[in-house]
């Protein structure tokens, strides 16, 4: 069984677990068996440092540790040699060398190489520090299966030569970097579906999201997107807390309780945003955080800077030419130029948003904000039958019911149950 | 402990025969309630293992492969649509009697005005490893 550290430990653990990786990894050349003992010298550290007392150097008691485990795992002569004299050398202490490590077990858990699932998997694990049950927990799958999706992951580490080494400035570096916040992105969203019963002591996925990316921030402080990225998170997880009624239901961003947006993270997510666009360089991320920001900082949904959230779509889309930003662009155009030119623009997506159930929930919308109650009731309804997610089918069908029983929906028009898509 | 899977598909029962998407808004909200209630009671009595429901026959697929040809991959919905299997509940419990008894409320969801829709709710025993002592 997995030890349960007290918080304070477990956040020093997992902080020091990707510069610890980080140190063996280079020291031994060998991804997939470094992890293996820096796993275990963290367990073992969860287990003797509550009694005996954090060592004087953590960082460098788990180095040894984990080499140690090393060394007795393989037994290979010529491995054996270099590690002894890798060990023989006192690690050095923070500096330069921590953010070197911790940033290169990234872009190697995050090679475009790995699929999604192998990257996200591998990062939370070696740069998040958290454990595989606890990751299983997470995902909501049984801890075997990680287990043996972590393994397969190292596998496909070792055969597709991915190489444990900072990508060059310049043309490799934008890309790579993508990659990255991408991993993170997803790790980001999928914390935001919700699952059955109650998950005492789970890893908010969202929250381990924004802790990745903090740590990305403090390693590439100068990087916009990076700071766009951890805005966006910052900005969206904001109004968790009136994202979803006592029963798990879906309240849309016009019909949430503005009080229970969380303000210390707007404004952190607002300042960061504004430093980054301060820059220049701007990116997606920033921009898909500009929109968060003023939906944000509408103190009521009618104060909602509508034509600027248009301004922001518009130069989003032709930076991405993604299909679901055009479809924000269409409820952004219908909220300032009416509904009517909000429905002609979508008449373009039928093509490559075809069966997607957000076309249908914005057609749905629209209609409703055009007076057509009855066409918006079965767009409402087509779009249930094409969600994948219990809260949305609810809202839809509830929604389709009160339109055909001719009942006034909400006070305020919704934007869709999620306002701005994700990007890509 | 027994495991069993209670298993509900599209049909209506006999107290129901409208399809819920015409169904009074507040009757819908009445119906999701009780799904949920039932799950916190079973989750709080340890008996409730899983419980989902499955995306509509739109999204349904239905592959058919003899091994060595590409498979045939049929798109739903299909004509019969009220077989397909809509949602289950995955139940850890003491007997048979209480899996049925669990069933029993189940199928008594409430319908349109409230009356329960009695939809048949099909109770399957999972299949476990041999007792030590067989």
């Amino acid at each position: 069984m997995t030890p349960e550290p007290e918080p304070g430990l477990e956040d020093l653990l997992r902080d020091l677990a990707p510069q610890v990786l980080g140190v063996v990894v280079r020291r031994s050349g060998d991804f997939a068996a470094a992890e293996d003992a820096v796993q275990e010298a963290l367990l073992a550290a969860a287990l003797h440092w509550p009694a005996g007392g954090v060592p004087d150097s953590p960082r460098g008691w788990l180095i040894q540790a984990a080499l140690r485990r090393l060394t007795d795992q393989v037994r290979s002569d010529q491995a054996r040699r270099r590690r002894e004299a890798g060990a023989a050398a006192e690690p050095p202490a923070g500096g330069a060398s921590d953010r070197d490590d911790t940033l290169l077990l990234l872009f190697m858990c995050c090679h475009p190489a790995l699929t999604p699932a192998s990257a996200i998997t591998l990062t939370m694990r070696a740069v998040g520090g958290l454990t595989t049950a606890q990751i299983a927990n997470a995902f909501l799958v049984p801890e075997a299966t990680m287990a043996q999706r972590i393994s397969r992951a190292k596998q496909r580490v070792k055969a597709s030569a991915v190489p444990l080494r900072m990508p060059a400035a310049g043309d490799e570096w934008a890309p790579r970097l993508r990659s990255v916040l991408h991993v993170l992105y997803l790790i980001f969203s999928e914390g935001s579906t919700s699952s059955v019963g109650p998950q005492l002591h789970r890893v908010e996925l969202s929250s381990e999201a924004i802790r990745l990316a903090r740590l990305v921030h403090e390693l590439l402080p100068e990087d916009g997107e990076v700071a766009g990225l951890l805005a966006l998170m910052l900005l969206t997880d904001a109004r968790r807390p009136a994202r979803s009624g006592p029963g798990g239901e879906l309240i849309p961003l016009a019909d949430q309780d503005r009080s229970l947006w969380d303000q210390r993270l707007i404004a952190e997510g607002v300042a960061l945003l504004a430093r980054a666009l301060a820059r220049g360089a701007v990116g997606e991320y920033q921009l898909q955080a500009a929109v968060a920001a003023l939906h944000d900082q509408a103190a009521r949904v009618q104060d909602t800077d509508w034509p600027q959230i248009l301004a922001t779509y518009r130069l989003l889309e032709r930076m991405t030419g993604n299909p679901m930003v055009a479809l924000n662009r269409a409820i952004a155009t219908a909220m300032v130029h009416g509904p009517a030119a909000g429905l002609d623009l979508l008449d373009a997506l039928d093509e490559p948003l075809a069966g997607h159930y957000r076309l249908d929930a914005v057609r749905a919308h629209l209609l409703e904000m055009a007076g057509d109650a009855a066409a918006a009731a079965e767009h409402y309804r087509v779009a249930a039958s094409r969600t994948t997610s219990v809260p949305e089918w609810n809202y839809l069908t509830l929604k389709a019911a009160r339109l055909r029983r001719g009942q006034p929906s909400t006070a305020q028009p919704s934007t869709g149950p999620a306002s701005t898509g994700p990007p890509s | 402990m027994t495991k069993f899977l209670l298993l509900q598909n599209y049909e209506g029962g006999d107290g129901c025969t409208v399809p819920m998407s015409d169904w009074a808004p507040q009757d819908i909200q009445a119906h999701i309630d009780f799904q949920i209630a039932l799950n916190k009671e079973l989750a709080a009595a340890g008996e409730l293992v899983d419980a989902q429901g499955l995306a509509g026959p739109e999204l349904a697929k239905r592959v058919i492969s003899d091994g060595t040809a590409a498979p045939v991959v049929t798109d739903g919905p299909f004509p019969e649509a009220k077989e397909l299997v809509a949602g289950y509940r995955m139940v850890d419990v003491e007997s048979e009697g209480r899996a049925i008894e669990i069933a029993a409320l189940a199928s008594a969801a409430p319908g349109p005005g409230g009356v329960p829709i009695q939809q048949p709710i099909e109770v399957r025993q999972i299949m476990s490893a041999p007792r030590s002592d067989l």
